[in-house]
């Protein structure tokens, strides 16, 4: 095809709940799969989505969310964020899209690009060995600008 | 619609170049198709997934996505963006002969 620029993307994920993880890793999949070159950068709460021990249990809790419809008194029962998470893993099941592991793995495998955030892995104690093994570096913000040169950025 | 000739047949084609009919579809055109998105030599694997992704298509009657050609082909994601670098999903549609794509994963 023809010599045109590289279309550039870089996400920004800074929540850690479970239907916050999943825009990110939805867009910087749809952009690979178009020849985007992505990068994605996890920063604060979004550091759960890459943290070994963390990773495998995001959760989404009825409580304060208007969208789910479910009073605020009824969401503040014990089970309730477990009976929302189990409900919400099977639905993404259903749609044939991959636990949060499997769906970062997918996202190395076409070749994008997973960046911890220093500032928040210092704040929270966390070293490069406490992520998943699919991240290629932890950058300072500075780093980040230097590697979004030229990119569209979505904050999530 | 507009049409085209490729390898020698004439064929109805969408504004992105994506066939109209998966049944005008050949051999040949799949492997103009795929010079065209730079890839020299359609090799072994190449066939495979793209086999599978017209079996797949008569089978569901929807373009497979990249998920369920990683998933049931037995072609993983790394070797799939190897075979079709920079944005497998269109590309293997093309060449394929099926429609664009429209799953998001």
């Amino acid at each position: 095809m023809s010599e045109e620029k590289q279309r550039k993307l870089a996400i920004i994920c800074s929540k850690g709940s479970l239907d916050m993880a999943y825009p990110g890793m939805v867009l910087a999949n749809a952009a690979l799969m178009s020849g985007i070159e992505v990068h994605m950068f996890f920063t604060f709460w979004g550091l759960d989505m890459i943290v070994d021990r963390k990773m495998d249990n995001l959760k989404i809790t009825p409580l304060g969310n208007p969208s789910m419809g479910m009073p605020n008194l009824l969401s503040i029962l014990p089970g309730m964020t477990a009976m929302a998470t189990s409900m919400m893993k099977k639905e993404i099941a259903k749609l044939d899209f991959p636990p949060v592991r499997e769906f970062l793995q997918m996202i190395v495998d076409a070749g994008g690009h997973l960046y911890g955030c220093k500032m928040s892995m210092d704040m929270m104690k966390l070293t490069k060995e406490d992520l998943f093994p699919g991240v290629e570096r932890v950058l300072g913000a500075m780093e980040f600008m230097e590697i979004s040169e030229g990119a569209q950025i979505i904050f999530i | 619609m507009p049409s085209r000739e490729i390898a020698g047949k004439v064929v109805e084609v969408d504004a992105e170049g994506f066939l109209c009919n998966p049944d005008e579809w050949s051999k040949e055109i799949a492997e103009e198709i795929a010079r065209e998105e730079g890839i020299e030599q359609l090799t072994d694997l190449h066939w495979k997934v793209i086999e599978f992704c017209r079996a797949d298509f008569k089978a569901r009657g929807e373009p497979p996505t990249l998920r369920r050609i990683t998933k049931e082909s037995g072609v993983d994601t790394k070797t799939l963006y190897t075979l079709f670098p920079k944005g497998p999903a269109k590309k293997v549609a093309r060449i394929a002969g099926l429609g664009k794509p429209t799953g998001c994963i």
